[in-house]
């Protein structure tokens, strides 16, 4: 399911063979690609018919150009396509000059109001506001029990009474006038957008609170009825943003983008998890890889840079690329990836892993246990582990409350690794060296010319006739797909490849010049 | 297992520190300034507990409830208890408004004499649009291609009576009834996402079972969601069922567990267990619905069903959480829930043909007998009406 787009393209456009320019019969390939591709992250058919077009307008007769091969190219394309149509004006909220400011929460049933609502309210308050919450769901048995505690959980007090959802509206702005409250939040029953009289309801409520804010609650699993529903609401109550929830889910979220297409309201916030304090603006230049199934990258850079210790990271990169990666410094970094959160979220977040991985449950008990056993060797044991024989292993299998398997299991993996590394490492630090003198163009260009796909250390089931290489020496790893082939090294292979020229196109973006 | 976490753990490092280190010599080199902000991953670790670790297995552990949170809010909404209808609505009938939409797309293809291209990617077009997916669309579509160049068929009607009848194939012979065994304390979990309808369907069916001269017993297993106990007793009280109801942040296997006992000591034959909504690819979530599923099928307790909810408006990601649940709870069938709005739930054609789950439930409105029996014919010939 998560198969990468770049595969695909990389795939299409190696049979079709390198050009010039990029041809209609290439890009009409290309494009029945990324129709599915879409279709299957929930995207909404006319949306992706329209984006098709625009697409095939600008990738048509476009030159191909050194930095990028023709698949990069398309896919450079659609991924501003996509980020052009996810994003345009981002919202800025504002406040009413005269308090208090209103905000209306209206959605479906079970798209996340309520939660949604105290996430909003805690942004708020983290923004300097003084929220008042009002429960107006009075039809879901306990709704005003759970905004109530929900309420309290971010001391943000509620208001509530079991009159009528119209009147309890009515009511909470001459209460949060009273009470000095500046930002009203309206939680509102969710309903179908084909119930007359409800629609009818919440079309009242706003009549009666006149909100600043409307924001429709839009779950990010929603499949093509997406678009349905939010020309509903739209049509009664006027949008003024999208917020998506449930963006932790694994859905690639293609309803944000129907959406944003159909009531071209941006898509305000978005809910992460399940903490209240999981939730914020949206970045519509990530949702883009999502949908496309393209991992995120560049909120796992930023994810990086906050956590892990720059110096000691280059350092370590350094050693490893060299070959003199030891147990230690394989221990440190993961102390710091730890922190990056739990590690099936990191997985998900890279771009082109093997499905094989992106599926593995992780328990991140498991580095407990990987901790424990680097712990129970020596100094010397961490720098060599090549000189653990039998009785060594036994005695850090009992040191670290596992067995002898398991210890010669890691080993046995971090010197495959390592010497993997080693092989791949030559050109790693040239290239960094390269990249270091030039500026970031020249640098990219450079470092495609360097890029040496380390063949032997992929161990693939490929069938057939190979890839074809393109100039730069970069090859397509078809193979790595194959589900026969050993984990680790052509995931390695392949992440590394495909991260370090995303990284780069990411940086580039936003380089000043 | 061990070698493939250790694969993914190597990778990430090697990845980061390699990464990072390339972004750092561009950065200093060029200058280039990184976007500052939110990220979609700032969810702190989940706490776990480690008690109930087997020895040198790797799977996940059991863990309390309390500090792993599942997102809030299930949809419940109910008309007022005074205006419930007395006669079960037929499925057909409430299919309307849903179909209309769908017969929009076809409605002109019954007229053509002949089916060209255009009017097979329309066809595609029209099942795509009702959530089928696009790969199950296109596998039906081939099909029925060239079931109609083997008949002959040619004009509209035809083709499209070929397309039902292939439709109608892929929901044919399941088993569709619930299962209840006699004289047994029956446990009947319901699973799902959040926000597709677990705790209103638990009080449906209370009723329901109710009506059939059963004794049904809720146990409040959602102990995650504020007031989601609460919400469950409304229901209890509705449908004349008893409850059994934990403190909220507790452990919900032992909730499950109270439920059986006290179903069993009351002589209820029946416990509906809610649990608390779970997204999919939460494994530490997920094997805490494994745990509530082991602890359920203690005697006296017998797991005779475990209902996955699934929110007809959901698209593709359906069949990803058929999947994944259907793995951790061994599923047993489907109730598609809020099928009464305008979005058509197509994506139970994949999850049936490729799963082999059978759609058992249907929730076609808010009342409190709006939970009706899925009736496959019916559901495709509305499609196509």
């Amino acid at each position: 399911m998560f198969e990468s787009l770049t595969d695909k393209f990389e795939g299409i456009f190696s049979r079709l063979g390198r050009k010039g320019a990029l041809s209609e019969a290439d890009v009409e390939e290309v494009l029945r690609e990324i129709r599915v591709a879409l279709l299957e992250a929930d995207v909404n058919l006319t949306v992706v018919k329209n984006l098709r077009n625009r697409i095939r307008e600008r990738a048509v007769g476009e030159e191909v150009h050194g930095a990028l091969n023709p698949a990069q190219q398309v896919i450079k394309i659609v991924n501003e396509e996509l980020t052009a149509s996810l994003g345009g004006e981002t919202i800025k909220i504002t406040y009413a000059s005269r308090p208090p400011t209103v905000v209306l929460m209206a959605g479906l049933q079970g798209s996340g109001k309520t939660t949604t609502s105290a996430k909003l309210a805690r942004w708020f308050k983290s923004q300097g506001r003084n929220p008042l919450l009002v429960a107006a769901d009075l039809q879901r048995p306990a709704a005003v029990e759970q905004l109530r505690t929900l309420g309290g959980q971010i001391s943000v007090p509620v208001f509530s009474d079991p009159s009528d959802p119209v009147s309890v509206a009515r009511t909470s702005i001459e209460q949060a006038r009273a009470t000095g409250r500046d930002v009203v939040i309206v939680d509102t029953a969710g309903r179908l957008a084909i119930d007359e009289e409800l629609m009818e309801e919440v079309r009242r409520i706003s009549d009666v609170t006149e909100p600043d804010y409307t924001f429709l609650v839009v779950d990010a699993m929603t499949g093509q009825d997406a678009v349905n529903v939010a020309e509903a609401f739209h049509d009664r109550l006027e949008l003024d943003g999208v917020i998506l929830t449930k963006l932790d889910g694994d859905a690639r979220g293609g309803a944000a983008l129907s959406v944003k297409e159909v009531v071209g309201r941006p898509i305000a916030f978005a809910a992460t998890g399940e903490k209240l304090e999981d939730f914020d603006l949206f970045h519509p230049d990530r949702m883009a890889s999502r949908i496309l199934g393209m991992g995120d990258m560049l909120t796992l850079i930023e994810k990086a840079e906050e956590t892990f210790e720059q110096e000691e990271a280059e350092e370590a990169a350094a050693r490893l690329l060299e070959g003199q990666f030891t147990l230690d410094d394989f221990l440190d970094q993961m102390q710091q990836l730890k922190k990056m959160g739990p590690l099936t979220n990191l997985v998900g977040m890279l771009p082109g892993l093997p499905k094989e991985i992106r599926d593995v449950d992780i328990d991140d008990r498991e580095i407990g246990r990987i901790e424990a056993i680097i712990r129970s060797m020596t100094v010397a044991e961490r720098t060599d582990p090549d000189i653990i024989d039998a009785s060594r292993r036994a005695r850090i299998a009992a040191g670290s409350g596992t067995n002898p398997t398991q210890v010669s299991g890691l080993i046995t993996q971090f010197s495959e690794m390592r010497k993997m590394m080693k092989r791949f490492g030559g050109m790693g630090t040239k290239k960094a060296k390269r990249s270091r003198r030039k500026d970031a163009k020249r640098g990219k260009k450079g470092r495609k010319g360097g890029r040496v796909t380390p063949k032997g250390g992929r161990v693939t089931a490929k069938g057939g006739a190979g890839p074809t290489p393109k100039r730069g020496g970069r090859v397509t790893e078809k193979g790595t797909k194959s589900t026969k082939a050993p984990l680790m090294l052509p995931g390695l292979d392949r992440l590394d490849d495909l991260d370090l020229e995303r990284m780069a196109e990411e940086l580039d973006g936003f380089d000043p010049r | 297992m061990p070698e493939i976490l250790l694969i993914i753990l190597i990778v990430a490092a090697v990845l980061v520190t390699v990464g990072l280190s390339f972004v750092a010599v561009r950065r200093r080199g060029g200058d280039a300034e990184l976007e500052a902000g939110s990220d979609l991953l700032e969810r702190g670790e989940p706490t776990i507990g480690l008690d109930e670790l087997e020895p040198g297995v790797t799977v996940p552990v059991e863990s309390p409830a309390v500090v792993l949170e599942p997102e809030v809010l299930e949809p419940e909404v109910l008309e007022p208890a005074v205006t419930i209808p007395v006669e079960k609505p037929s499925f057909f009938e409430r299919l309307g408004k849903a179909r209309s939409a769908f017969t929009g797309y076809l409605g002109d293809l019954v007229g053509l004499s002949r089916v060209d291209a255009e009017a097979w990617e329309e066809l595609e077009e029209a099942l795509i649009r009702a959530d089928v997916g696009v790969k199950t669309s296109m596998v039906l579509i081939e099909d029925v291609q060239e079931r109609a160049r083997e008949a002959k068929a040619e004009d509209g009607k035809q083709v499209l009576s070929l397309l039902k009848a292939r439709m109608h194939e892929e929901l044919a012979d399941k088993d569709r009834s619930l299962r209840l065994e006699d004289g047994k304390t029956n446990v009947w979990l319901i699973v799902g996402v959040n926000g597709v309808g677990k705790t209103t369907t638990i009080g449906k069916l209370g009723k329901r079972l109710r009506d059939e001269g059963h004794r049904p017993l809720m146990a409040a297993g959602d102990t995650f969601r504020a007031a989601a106990a609460e919400q469950l007793t409304t229901w209890a009280e509705r449908a004349g069922a008893e409850i059994v109801r934990g403190n909220e942040g507790g452990d919900p296997s032992s909730v499950i567990f109270d439920g059986v006992a006290a179903a069993a000591a009351r002589d209820c034959d029946i416990v509906l267990a809610d649990t608390a909504g779970r997204l999919h690819n939460k494994s530490n979530l997920m094997a805490e619905l494994s745990k509530v599923r082991r602890v359920a099928a203690k005697e006296p307790g017998h797991v005779t069903e475990v209902l996955l909810v699934l929110d007809a408006t959901t698209g593709q990601n359906g069949m990803a959480q058929a999947t994944v649940f259907t793995e951790a709870v061994d599923v047993t069938g489907v109730v598609l829930t809020k099928l009464d709005g305008s979005a058509k739930g197509g994506i139970v054609f994949a999850i049936e043909s490729e799963l082999g789950l059978p759609v058992k439930l249907v929730g076609l409105g808010e009342g409190v007998d709006d939970l009706v029996d899925f009736e496959p014919e019916a559901f495709v010939d509305a499609l196509f009406e």
